[in-house]
């Protein structure tokens, strides 16, 4: 019974873990949403898109590789060498800079003042069409993410459980439990989005374009009014919410290699926002870390075979859907979310 | 128009401006106005009249609304400003302070104050001297500085607008309809507050009110606005003692209370009159 115990309690870290990689993506939607009330449904298409930048820039593929062997009858594919991963990043970080200022100058800039609904339709747009224009430029093949920087001493995103705590914990059961397996690469994960919350929290709160940013989020005609532009805002949620996808595309891109389904971690997000609420940084993190934690030990319980003995069933698979079951309980009775935005009601 | 012999410096020049929503609803059918440098000038006029399109003609948050000025001039110290962006707007000295009140619910009195602030590019002490001259000017967000704008009361709302606005350190402010929604009392304070602003500050107000008893007591000069067009025009005190503005606007007339018989009469001359 210990063990089962003790399993049940690794299911939960691995959980959080799992959790604090959904809320990376929640992240970005966030601080979107709360600046200009847009749902951007291509949040995970920019994952997908940075992710594939990066890679592509890292191994010196041409962009449009396959268009130019098509009309010119090449067989070209590299230039022919290698970035370093760190310049890479830089350089992957200013595509997605430049990706924001072209979908406010090309999309945001036409839709000012208009339903959210129509704005929503846009981002689906724009996902679909971003998700063939990453294929038409780097390739829809499978791709490997290696984030190994020599120069400052880092192999690489690490890889398998951490033996460190594996071995630490072993004592803790009996002869047959070996310890807690977490993932090298969720802890990691876990650190990272922790520090991004703790970078843009303290920006938001304490810089003058921070304020801004809240005041826009607040307030769209009124913040013109003191001068604040709309479209500069914008400019640099945009810009903020693609270095986010950024970060959260390499990390799931190192879980399960960049291709095409690492877009739909968008769908995973969805219930995390439910729960978290649409426009709290803290919201998405701890919304992710419940639905991380919460499907994993469903899991665990109703697929064990004790479960099985007490209820005469058991259940597998239940993570498919769990998240999206916990987010409409939460739709019904707590429909700003855990830490959504207080709805003001002066009396 | 303004008569060319007193010397004042006009700052704004409005003139008969056009201004269509969409591109098919004419809402403004030639306004003319004019702003003296450490002036206030009222701009009167029932609902719908377009005062608060006018002003937003003038600080360009109309485009955001799909309104556009299709007709006539736009002029800030002779210079043509209807093209310009209100960012741009704001950092030339004309800042609007919008109706309805507007503030940012879920920033605390002291950041809303603070956002007036964003387009300034004189240093973080200037700031704070002018966030202590708004809390010298309105004592009651002192006491509140720390407590979420959207929790205070609807007077302190008003003023949290207005300070904000004095934080971008404005020439002119334009000021729509301050007192809706307030009590007496407190329209009485916060017209007190911004004839001191005026006198001791040197900022000049446009205003937009449908109060027109109380806008004009304190007011320079006055314009009258029916269904997009300017009606009537003069010195405030004149206009406090034209038959026509007391009748029509201020409630007033020579006969005593009007019985509703000569409703018939009081709808034809005032269609006359616009």
């Amino acid at each position: 019974m210990l063990d089962q115990f003790l399993y049940g309690i690794e299911a939960a870290m691995n959980g959080l873990m799992t959790g604090i990689m959904y809320s990376l993506v929640a992240l970005g939607f966030v601080l979107i949403f709360k600046a200009s009330g847009v749902f951007n449904y291509a949040q995970g298409v920019m994952a997908l898109f940075g992710a594939m930048t990066l890679v592509s820039i890292q191994k010196g593929q041409i962009p449009f590789y396959h268009l130019i062997n098509a009309t010119f009858g090449t067989d070209i594919k590299y230039f022919g060498w290698e970035v370093p991963a760190l310049l890479a990043i830089l350089l992957t970080v200013c595509v997605m800079i430049l990706f924001a200022w072209l979908v406010e100058r090309l999309l945001l800039k036409f839709l000012i003042n208009q339903d959210p609904v129509i704005l929503f339709m846009a981002t689906i747009g724009l996902a679909y069409f971003m998700e063939g224009f990453g294929d038409l430029m780097w390739g829809s093949d499978l791709k490997v993410i290696d984030m190994a920087m020599p120069a400052l001493g880092i192999p690489g995103l690490p890889q398998g459980g951490s033996l460190f705590i594996e071995n630490a914990t072993s004592g803790l059961g009996t002869d047959r439990f070996f310890g807690f397996f977490i993932d090298k690469l969720d802890i990691t994960a876990a650190i990272i989005a922790t520090m991004l919350v703790v970078v843009l929290t303290v920006f938001s709160q304490y810089s003058k374009t921070g304020r801004a940013l809240r005041a826009v989020a607040d307030d769209h005609q009124a913040a013109m009014s003191v001068g604040i532009s709309l479209r500069t805002i914008w400019v640099i949620v945009w810009s903020i919410a693609g270095v986010v996808a950024l970060v959260a595309g390499i990390m799931w891109g190192a879980k399960s290699g960049v291709q095409f389904s690492l877009s739909l971690i968008t769908l995973k997000a969805l219930p995390v926002l439910m729960l978290g609420g649409f426009t709290s940084i803290p919201g998405a993190i701890i919304g992710g870390m419940i639905i991380g934690v919460g499907e994993k030990v469903f899991e665990f319980i109703v697929s064990s075979s004790w479960f099985g003995d007490a209820m005469g069933f058991t259940m597998n698979a239940t993570e498919n859907w769990f998240a999206y079951v916990l987010a409409l309980i939460f739709l019904v009775f707590r429909p700003q979310g855990l830490f959504g935005e207080k709805i003001i009601e002066r009396v | 128009m303004l008569d060319t012999g007193d010397n004042t410096e006009v700052l704004l020049d409005v003139n008969n401006i056009e201004v269509i929503y969409s591109s098919v609803i004419l809402v403004l059918k030639g306004v003319s106005l004019t702003l003296d440098k450490g002036g206030i000038t009222a701009l009167l006029g029932g609902n719908g009249a377009g005062k608060t399109t006018t002003l937003k003609a003038i600080s360009n948050l109309l485009r955001a609304e799909r309104g556009d000025v299709t007709k006539g001039s736009i002029t800030y110290r002779g210079k043509p400003i209807d093209r310009l962006d209100p960012a741009t707007l704001v950092k030339s000295g004309v800042i609007q302070v919008m109706e309805g009140r507007h503030v940012f619910e879920h920033l605390t009195v002291d950041e809303n104050l603070m956002t007036g602030a964003y387009t300034r590019r004189d240093g973080k002490a200037a700031i704070k001297q002018s966030l202590d001259l708004v809390y010298n000017y309105f004592p009651r967000l002192k006491d509140r500085r720390k407590s979420l704008a959207g929790y205070t009361s609807g007077g302190e709302q008003q003023m949290v607008a207005i300070g904000r606005a004095l934080m971008s350190n404005p020439e002119t402010v334009l000021l729509d309809e301050p007192s809706m929604g307030l009590a007496p009392q407190l329209v009485e304070e916060i017209f007190g507050i911004v004839k001191n602003l005026n006198e001791v500050e040197g900022v000049s107000f446009l205003i937009a009110e449908q109060n027109t008893n109380v806008a004009l007591r304190f007011a320079h000069k006055g314009f009258i606005l029916e269904s997009g067009r300017v009606v009537m025009e003069g010195p405030a005190d004149e206009l406090r003692e034209n038959p026509d503005v007391k009748e029509f606007y201020l409630g007033m007339s020579d006969k005593g209370r009007k019985s509703f018989r000569d409703v018939r009469s009081y709808r034809r001359r005032k269609r006359w009159l616009s």
